[in-house]
């Protein structure tokens, strides 16, 4: 019995944290430039491939530290070349910009690492359970919840107390009134973006070493992010993380007695979600475009 | 910079890209035409981006593998073979479009396709129309040689009756027969999981079993239940990616210690995906390439390598036999008439060095099945080479665990 | 002065002539179709599939371009529409019409219904619900397998052939006749579609188009107007969506996929949004590339994305909007 419950939260914590990250770094983006990064999953699979190209030399560790920020700096050049001249305009173009970013990257992937899957390696400590008792909890499970715990403290607590932080959320209430103040908003989009890709790229190492390696790999996680967005409430980061621990709670839960409809639930928490509270659990009106 | 240079460079370019397409449209059947003897040409549609881009890739190394091994021994009746490979992009639309374009436009005499078993499917019904030949190299569905068989389409690789009645009496007899079955939700999964539940209940087993989403990433929750059931075996179903995270995070949890593993395919392409580990369990292969005992096997692997540099997989296999099977078709027939090859297919047997097994490899008659020998043996870590990856145990004869051309459902009508 | 005019879709006097030069033009091209296109390396079945993805395209432009609200979840529609009609040829009753009615008023109602929910929201929350909306579809087509056939898609269906009394028009044979087919259904769509946009409501979304809330200002229903425009716009796609079914004797989960969805904005932005006749030159384009290209090599995703890219970047205002703002001016 305890084995089932302690199963059913740390598996929940898991799939939610994931969802977490992903949705953040989507969040964060959204938030201050109302761009929807389609490509988002594209930068997960590029962090994922980075560290396995890495390992090698830096070892896993090394790898584990380097791509996230090398993610971050593609990221960067993407906003500063492409994105940033369409700020300005219509939504459409946005989506459609890293619409097709999304395709270029995919198959990028596939060209320079082939379309087969690869295997990440992971330091054999990290690879065994705890106690065989408890055999379904790996060590690399609880040190993927460990970092993404640290990596979600780090952000609002980058978010809260550093005057880039302050800015930033100043920025997603009202942009032009921070620019008047004197701030060059053109390099805090661009370093917004990037940290959202920062954010995207570790993901990828994390789950390069749960699922493996694939170009479509980060698919599978860039809608439910965004539902986790709405599903929280569009334009809050508090609001994404809870969004992103409910539905991953409930489909580890869904999974132990109804496992075919583990994606369903997503799917009705949302239209839920839509009927009865438009804004988001933690949304607040009028803080839609 | 003025707005009126920058628009009037645009235009120019503009004008620029419309002429240089539309001269590359016009000018490309002309030049086709111009090359005198017209070769015979073979279209070829597999979903080469999306997510079974590495099995549709080998399949397609192998159909130009074989391309071009006839092309040096004179071709088809003749003529040059012409291998145009169209990409379906894993979406159906797309798929029909494409074999659409390869019958109405390039005058294919035969089409091949596709590893997706619904996009195979729907090309079957526009070749059908067009009374087109139609091999199926490599999509498992059944129904394709079963209840939805057609006159004209052949298939190279196995139903999932054929690989669940070959791998159950070896899994039973080494492990046990109470099974755990994990198996995708969907057409194929259904259809795999009921024949091998048709087997182990003629053995006199019994099982119990999980159904999960086709894309299912974490098997902790299923894998729990496996445990709490002890079986003797788990029968892992799933495919693609899915099945070596279930791979993997079975050997994570230790459960190859108390438990066996077996399935259906744990294909090459997949099996090199895995971490060493992960690489176990019981499995069947349509096609292996360590065969020492098979002289044409040896020298089709060594010539093989020398060429592309890669060991040849199943896919591959089934690549090279779709395109051996238009020339054999096509020689027996002495003609490139859809009805006519599919005639001469029908009760084919393969020549040694294209059925590169021993015994007997026929297209059966009844549901135009390729009836080969099914590879049951265990995936392990690599043995010496990096592609050494798997030991076969036993040789199954296709027909033995096929079961009868009744049981397919599988009444073929012949063309008008 | 005359941008603003011209950018509400007025004509100066002297642009009548070429607006009912260019309709000729456009319509002698279609109607021909199965004379010139095989010359240029193409087929009829091309051309149907341009048909049917021009008329999506323009479904959607009436909400994107003339009312000015971005969805990008409008595959869900057209999936709709190729289930319905799928499901009622499969399950119900062999025949065409009765398909076709089906099928679009499945996307129909379905859109009509959603557009109830999210009138209220705007820009890329609007977007975000659109696509989510849209992956329910999908979600549901690809895991209800006893119904829709799942993963694998919804088979064993056919166009049948339609009796019109003294004859039967034979389009379950493809080819030709189907094509004319096609494009009777398109012409008929198009003119209403056409005749909707001239009306006092098509003015008024204009209006909202331009300025918001200088519309609502004025005292017009600013939501019940876009929930309109949605709701239209999502039956015409649902419309080609059914044709689509016929076209291919199959519906697929990716009828309903986002990634259609794209397709089909991309294919009015590339035409030119904010034209009437943009979409069907937009579709054209990129099935006719998209074809080509992946003919020619297997990285075609790249090629196109970054056609994708450089026409955001570049080309915003796509073929038909540069090429009428040079006239303008």
């Amino acid at each position: 019995m305890t084995q089932l419950i302690l199963f059913n939260v740390t598996n929940g914590l898991i799939i939610g944290a994931f969802y977490v990250l992903m949705a953040l770094g989507l969040s964060l983006i959204l938030n201050l430039s109302n761009v929807i990064n389609f490509a988002h999953g594209n930068f997960l699979a590029l962090g994922g491939y980075l560290a396995f190209t890495l390992s090698p030399t830096l070892g896993y560790w090394g790898a584990l530290l380097v791509s996230p920020f090398l993610t971050a700096l593609i990221g960067l050049a993407v906003e500063r070349l492409m994105i940033r001249r369409i700020y300005n305009r219509d939504p459409v173009y946005s989506l459609l910009l890293t619409f097709g970013l999304a395709f270029v990257m995919q198959d990028a992937a596939r060209y320079i690492w082939g379309p087969n899957g690869l295997p990440m390696g992971l330091p054999a400590v990290l690879a065994q359970p705890i106690t065989s008792d408890l055999f379904f909890i790996t060590y690399y499970r609880i040190f993927m919840v460990t970092v993404v715990i640290v990596a979600v403290v780090g952000l609002f607590a980058f978010l809260r107390y550093t005057r880039v932080g302050l800015r930033i959320r100043a920025g997603t209430f009202d942009l032009e009134t921070v620019s008047t103040l004197g701030v060059n908003v053109r390099h805090l989009r661009t370093f917004n973006f990037a940290l959202g890709c920062l954010l995207a790229g570790l993901s990828g190492v994390l789950a390069a070493g749960q699922i493996g390696l694939n170009p479509n790999m980060g698919d599978e996680l860039l809608m439910p992010s965004f539902i986790a967005i709405i599903v929280g409430g569009v334009g809050s980061l508090i609001g994404t993380l809870f969004g992103g621990l409910l539905i991953g709670m409930a489909a580890a839960l869904t999974t132990v007695v109804y496992p075919s409809a583990s994606e369903a639930v997503i799917y009705a928490i949302l239209m839920a979600v839509l009927l009865i509270r438009p804004r988001g659990l933690v949304g607040e009106e009028g803080m839609l475009s | 910079m003025s707005i009126k240079t920058l628009s009037v460079r645009r235009r120019t370019l503009l004008q620029a890209g419309l002429a240089l397409g539309a001269s590359q449209a016009v000018g490309a059947p002309f030049v086709v035409r111009a090359l005198g003897d017209e070769p015979v040409k073979i279209g070829m549609v597999n979903p080469l981006t999306g997510v079974l881009s590495a099995l549709a890739q080998s399949e397609v190394d192998g159909a130009k593998y074989a391309e071009a091994e006839i092309n040096k021994k004179g071709g088809i009746l003749g003529r040059q073979v012409q291998l145009l490979v169209e990409d379906s992009a894993n979406d159906v639309g797309t798929g029909v479009q494409k074999t659409r374009k390869l019958i109405d436009r390039d005058q294919v005499n035969a089409i091949l396709g596709d590893v997706n078993s619904g996009i195979a499917y729907a090309m079957s019904q526009v070749t059908n129309e067009k009374k087109v030949f139609h091999i199926v190299p490599g999509g498992h569905t059944d129904p394709i040689t079963g209840t939805n068989c057609k006159w004209n389409v052949f298939r190279v690789c196995n139903t999932t009756t054929m690989d669940a009645e070959a791998v159950t009496p070896e899994l039973v007899k080494k492990f046990g027969k109470k099974w755990f079955f994990v198996t995708p939700d969907y057409a194929y999964g259904h259809t795999l999981q009921d024949a091998f539940v048709k087997a182990l209940t003629k053995a006199g087993g019994t099982y119990e079993g999980d159904m999960l989403p086709i894309n299912n990433t974490d098997f902790s929750a299923t894998l729990i239940k496996a445990k709490a059931y002890k079986p003797n075996v788990l029968l892992n179903n799933m495919g693609g990616l899915t099945q070596i995270n279930c791979m993997k995070q079975f050997t994570q949890f230790g459960m190859q210690n108390e438990m066996g593993l077996g399935g259906a395919l744990f294909e090459l392409e997949s099996v090199k995906g895995c971490p060493p580990e992960a690489q176990t369990g019981w499995w069947t292969y349509e096609w292996w390439w360590n065969q020492p005992n098979v002289p044409e096997v040896v020298k089709f692997v060594a010539d093989y390598r020398a060429a592309t540099k890669n060991t040849p997989s199943a896919r591959v296999w089934f690549g090279y036999v779709s395109i051996h099977s238009v020339r054999l078709a096509a020689e027996k027939a002495k003609s490139l008439d859809g009805p006519k090859l599919a005639q001469a297919l029908e009760n084919m047997e393969l020549p040694p060095d294209v059925a590169l097994q021993p015994g007997k490899v026929i297209y059966r008659k009844g549901d135009h099945e390729l009836m080969p020998n099914i590879f049951v043996g265990e995936v392990h870590p690599p043995k010496g080479n990096a592609d050494n990856v798997f030991t076969v145990s036993t040789l199954v004869p296709g027909e033995q665990a096929a079961g009868s051309v009744a049981d397919t459902g599988c009444k073929m009508v012949e063309p008008s | 002065m005359s941008m603003a005019i011209a950018s509400l879709g007025g004509r100066l006097p002297m642009q009548a002539g070429r607006r009912e030069l260019a309709l000729i033009a456009v319509w002698t091209a279609l109607l021909t179709v199965p004379l010139w296109l095989p010359l240029l390396g193409g087929y009829t079945a091309l051309a149907g599939r341009v048909l049917v993805f021009g008329l999506a395209a323009m479904g959607l432009n009436m909400l994107l371009g003339f009312t000015g609200v971005l969805s990008f979840g409008h595959a869900a529609y057209f999936g709709l529409g190729a289930y319905g009609a799928g499901l009622t040829l499969r399950y119900l009753v062999h025949s065409t019409p009765l398909a076709m009615l089906a099928g679009t008023l499945l996307g129909g109602l379905a859109g009509t219904l959603f557009g109830l929910l999210i009138v209220r929201r705007r820009g890329v929350y609007f977007a975000m619900c659109t696509i989510a909306f849209g992956q329910l579809w999908y979600y549901l087509a690809y895991s209800w397998n006893s119904f829709t056939g799942g993963f694998d898609g919804l088979r064993d269906f056919q166009r049948e052939a339609i009796n019109l009394g003294p004859f039967t028009l034979h389009i379950e044979d493809g080819g030709t006749v189907f094509y004319f087919f096609l494009l009777a259904i398109f012409a008929v769509a198009v003119a209403v579609m056409g005749v909707v946009l001239r009306s006092p409501f098509g003015r008024t979304l204009l209006a909202i188009r331009e300025n918001e809330r200088r519309a609502r200002f004025l005292g017009i229903p600013v939501e019940r107007h876009i929930w309109l425009s949605f709701s239209i716009s999502c039956f015409f796609t649902a419309l080609a969506g059914t044709l689509y079914a016929l076209l291919n004797n199959f519906a697929d989960p990716l009828t309903l996929h986002y990634s259609l969805s794209g397709y089909f904005v991309v294919m009015t932005v590339i035409g030119g949004m904010r034209t009437f006749w943009g979409p069907l030159l937009g579709a054209a384009v990129f099935v006719v590339l998209q074809d080509y290209i992946s003919s020619m090599t297997v990285n075609w995703m790249s090629f196109v994305g970054a056609t994708f890219m450089l026409v955001v970047l570049f080309f915003p205002r796509g073929l038909l909007g540069t090429l009428r703002r040079r006239v303008k001016v």
